[in-house]
């Protein structure tokens, strides 16, 4: 075990060890806390529907939802399921599917160890039979429904899909009910086989554990196991046009007030590691300096009976694509995107605030430290930096290195008629 | 072995509870305001934090106020509203970075105290009453956030079942006002009631974190500087409990998927001896993902994405909460009556018990976690005014026997079920 990375003024350490089969280990001790949380994440999402199977040539095309659908099966054996293998052994387990992971969890205030062996052998050994399959389409089916019922959901995906013309960002994470149709255990275990490898994993363990003990017990359990050599997968390369699909749609729901979200694509991606954390840093600030709760722009706007406290910003960018929304509940959902938008025009032409930049680079230290209380943000958030190769630790150095010529800089691409989109979620008319 | 301290003082007429620890990297205050719920006044009380939390005398504007909470480092500050029992309890909760972890050492614990006493004490008046423009733009804010409950269909049908099943009882009443009420609010009047909040409320604050308790102390009291209130509580004003008449309320709406909620009369509350064998109760039945309705509902049947259970412990309400296909109404409510026949047969083993008190355990110890958990649990004894500390919390559920399980379970009543009918899915996609 080497030594660990040292993060002085957070007083944290991290350790971290890399298996022989290519599995990247972390483990971030936290003293006088009760739980530990580990997540066990691979490097595959909803965006990954296309790919060469481990072992073949051909590019294939699988259904959509599949990988969320995994996610459910993996918890099914053949002994029964290991959620209630976690419940006996006092924790809580969990899993959840993103455009570009998949994450498996468990928390416990005791037995780690167990817990955690339980963990890493559950998602390493696959268990799926055709009648287990079929049963599950009925689950995931109300879940899909479920989803299909939530209007903030089907707002934040419409907007999604104004976004983006080919790019399977677009498609909902869990499918449709007519895609998992489709599904089969065969496919299940063509995608388990690809993107289940050690080497396309990252566990991540916080709690109040003995890091050296931990990294043995992980290369215990892996030497006990044989797996294929690792390979680099095969992903199509993902062609989008820069600019966005559609400017504005609306979704007639059963609601009472509208909600209403502008879109800004990226225009460039394809960033990694600090670069593109930097970035990332850098629309936010943006965003918080314009729409932020002190921003005289929020303050009008919320005067005027346009936003309420439903209002948020929030910018996010992967590999192969990124995008910003601003928005919330409101009456007047034309009048809220076209002053959105004019906010962002005119802040393109006179670049933003110095003083105001810097306070937003002190209330996002402050919110770090904040967020850093928390081992599910931590776990989380560094598995997502780190598949981007980037460092959650370096979040306060690379904030305090920020100017407002990155900030304008960014705005002259973010404020772009071409990149922007709406999408407005409004009240059904009675349809009598 | 304790797992935390908690201190308490009397001061001004507020309890102050601290927490000294340093697992956090922030500290955090968490202010609670109770007082009884009732018609007359549940609007306003839903409104005061918003209003309270918008402009001071020092920040007159809610710009200059935020701006102040950016330059504290990112300070958090949250109001919100919740039900416990009879009662309706304002939050004010403020978390904020502790300077031992930044290189500029800026006073904050004492800067963020300074701030939560202007906002409880010293609000921005205009005359003898609120801002008026601050009123009216908070009123219309009230009302979204009282009709966006209607858009969210989960939290709509348990908000129906609760309306249905309390009727005529005041827990029947939204935490967020009624927005019938909402036009008849005005500066004045609100302000009228806020001094009656600062006489008669029972106030509550919490510090948590690493931090000089005998200075913090010292802060308190330089700020909180009012004169001593004289809560008009305990009113232990006990929910009424009349004759349980099961009923069944359908209502139908333009949604895919139908949400069944029941509600159940526990006839057992926090401070009940009973109370632990309650929750041991719900852990079985539906409290987890191997709990009885998680199982039968969801991984037997595949009726459902979602089957739980969960307790109102000052209600003394049991709710479970599902969302199915229209279709499948009659299996899922049989279904769900027969797990509850099973728990009042003793229809479980050892093994479900010890692993409900096992994850309960894990549950409670996970809460103290977090300072915001920490400080509702703590809450919980002045809610309901008890003295449980946490480790009598922990002993209980661990010496919950299964004839206790089954004893709890005979006291549980079904009052009403509640389902909201989809439309179905013809007219979507």
């Amino acid at each position: 075990m080497g030594k660990p990375i040292q993060f002085e003024q957070l007083q944290e350490e991290l350790y971290h060890e890399k298996m022989d089969n290519g599995l990247n280990v972390y483990v971030l001790p936290k003293k006088g806390f009760n739980k530990t949380y580990a997540t066990f994440t691979t490097k595959y999402g909803s965006i990954d529907n296309e790919f060469v199977p481990l072992g073949q040539e051909e590019m294939k095309k699988v259904p959509d939802g599949i990988a969320h659908f995994l996610e459910h099966k993996l918890f099914e054996k053949e002994d029964g399921d290991v959620f209630q293998q976690f419940g006996k052994q006092g924790a809580s387990s969990n899993a959840f599917t993103s455009f570009t992971r998949t994450a498996y969890l468990f928390s416990s205030t005791s037995d780690a160890e167990k817990n955690l062996e339980t963990l890493i052998d559950f998602v390493q050994e696959p268990y799926f039979t055709e009648k287990s399959v079929e049963k599950e389409k009925g689950i995931i089916g109300q879940e899909i429904n479920m989803y299909d019922d939530n209007p903030d959901w089907r707002l934040y995906f419409g907007l999604i899909e104004n976004m983006y013309e080919k790019h399977p960002v677009k498609i909902d994470i869990a499918g449709t009910v007519e895609s998992i149709s489709h599904i089969t255990k065969d496919l299940l275990y063509e995608c388990y086989h690809t993107f289940y490898h050690p080497s396309n994993m990252l566990l991540f363990v916080t709690g109040p554990v003995d890091p050296e003990r931990v990294l043995k017990q992980v290369r215990e359990n892996q030497k006990k196991k044989t797996f294929e050599e690792p390979q680099t997968i095969k992903r199509p390369e993902l062609s989008e046009k820069a600019e966005v699909d559609k400017k504005d749609e609306k979704l007639p729901m059963n609601v009472q007030s509208s909600k209403c979200l502008v879109g800004i694509k990226a225009k460039e991606t394809g960033l990694s590691g600090e670069e593109l954390l930097k970035k990332e840093l850098t629309a936010n600030l943006v965003l918080d300096v314009l729409f932020g709760k002190s921003s005289s722009h929020f303050q009008t706007m919320y005067s005027n009976g346009l936003i309420d406290d439903t209002f948020s910003y929030d910018y996010t960018e992967e590999e192969t694509f990124g995008f910003a929304m601003i928005g919330g509940d409101t009456d007047q959902p034309e009048e809220l995107a076209k002053q959105t938008k004019e906010i962002l025009f005119k802040a393109r032409e006179e670049g933003v605030d110095q003083e105001r930049l810097n306070t937003a680079i002190k209330k996002r230290i402050g919110a770090f430290l904040r967020s850093v209380n928390s081992p599910e943000y931590i776990a989380n958030q560094f598995t997502r930096y780190a598949f981007n190769d980037m460092n959650l630790f370096d979040v306060v150095p690379v904030l305090e290195q920020i100017t407002k010529q990155d900030a304008d800089a960014l705005l002259q691409q973010f404020a772009d008629e071409k990149q922007m989109t709406v999408f407005t979620v409004v009240p059904k008319k009675e349809d009598k | 072995m304790s797992f935390f301290q908690e201190k308490q003082t009397k001061l001004n007429g507020i309890t102050v509870h601290t927490v000294k620890t340093d697992k956090y990297k922030t500290n955090t205050l968490v202010l609670k305001m109770m007082a009884p719920l009732k018609k007359e006044n549940v609007t306003k009380r839903a409104i005061l934090p918003f209003i309270l939390q918008r402009a001071t005398e020092r920040f007159r504007t809610t710009g200059e106020l935020r701006n102040h909470l950016d330059e504290l480092y990112g300070a958090s500050l949250f109001a919100d509203l919740s039900k416990k029992g009879e009662n309706q309890i304002i939050t004010f909760r403020m978390e904020v970075a502790n300077e031992k972890f930044l290189s500029e050492k800026t006073p904050l614990l004492e800067e963020a105290i300074s701030l939560l006493s202007d906002i409880l004490l010293r609000p921005l008046l205009k005359g003898s009453a609120f801002d008026d423009g601050i009123v009216k733009e908070e009123i219309r804010t009230l009302k979204q956030r009282i009709q966006a409950a209607y858009d969210d269909k989960m939290r709509y049908s348990n908000l129906r079942l609760v309306q249905e099943m309390c009727k005529n009882e005041p827990y029947a009443l939204h935490v967020n006002g009624e927005k019938d009420q909402a036009d008849d609010l005005t500066a004045e009047n609100v302000y009228e009631y806020y001094q009656q909040v600062l006489k008669e409320d029972k106030l509550d604050l919490y510090l948590i974190g690493d931090f000089k308790e005998a200075a913090a102390g010292e802060m308190v009291k330089k700020y909180f500087d009012f004169s001593a209130n004289t809560h008009a509580y305990p009113e232990t004003e006990q929910a009424s409990k009349q004759h349980v008449e099961e009923k069944e309320v359908i209502e139908e709406e333009d949604v895919k998927q139908g949400k069944l909620n029941i509600g159940y009369r526990t006839n057992c509350l926090y401070n009940d001896d009973s109370y632990f064998a309650l929750q041991v109760f719900n852990g079985i039945f539906g409290g987890f993902s191997h709990s009885k309705l998680f199982i039968n509902v969801r991984e037997k049947a595949s009726l459902a994405y979602y089957a739980a259970s969960r307790v109102e412990s000052h209600k003394g309400l049991l709710m479970v909460m599902s969302g199915i296909e229209v279709g499948n109404y009659d299996q899922a409510v049989s279904i769900i009556k027969e797990q509850m026949a099973a728990m009042k047969n003793g229809d479980f083993t050892d093994d479900d018990l010890n692993q409900t008190k096992g994850v309960i355990r894990n549950q409670l110890l996970e809460t103290i976690d977090t300072s915001y958990g920490l400080s509702e649990i703590l809450y919980q004894n002045v809610a309901a005014n008890s003295e449980r500390t946490f480790d009598e919390l922990l002993d209980g559920i661990s010496h919950v026997t299964k004839e206790e399980v089954v004893e709890s379970a005979s006291k549980i009543e079904l009052d009403t079920i509640y389902f909201l009918k989809g439309k179905g899915a013809q007219n979507n996609g």
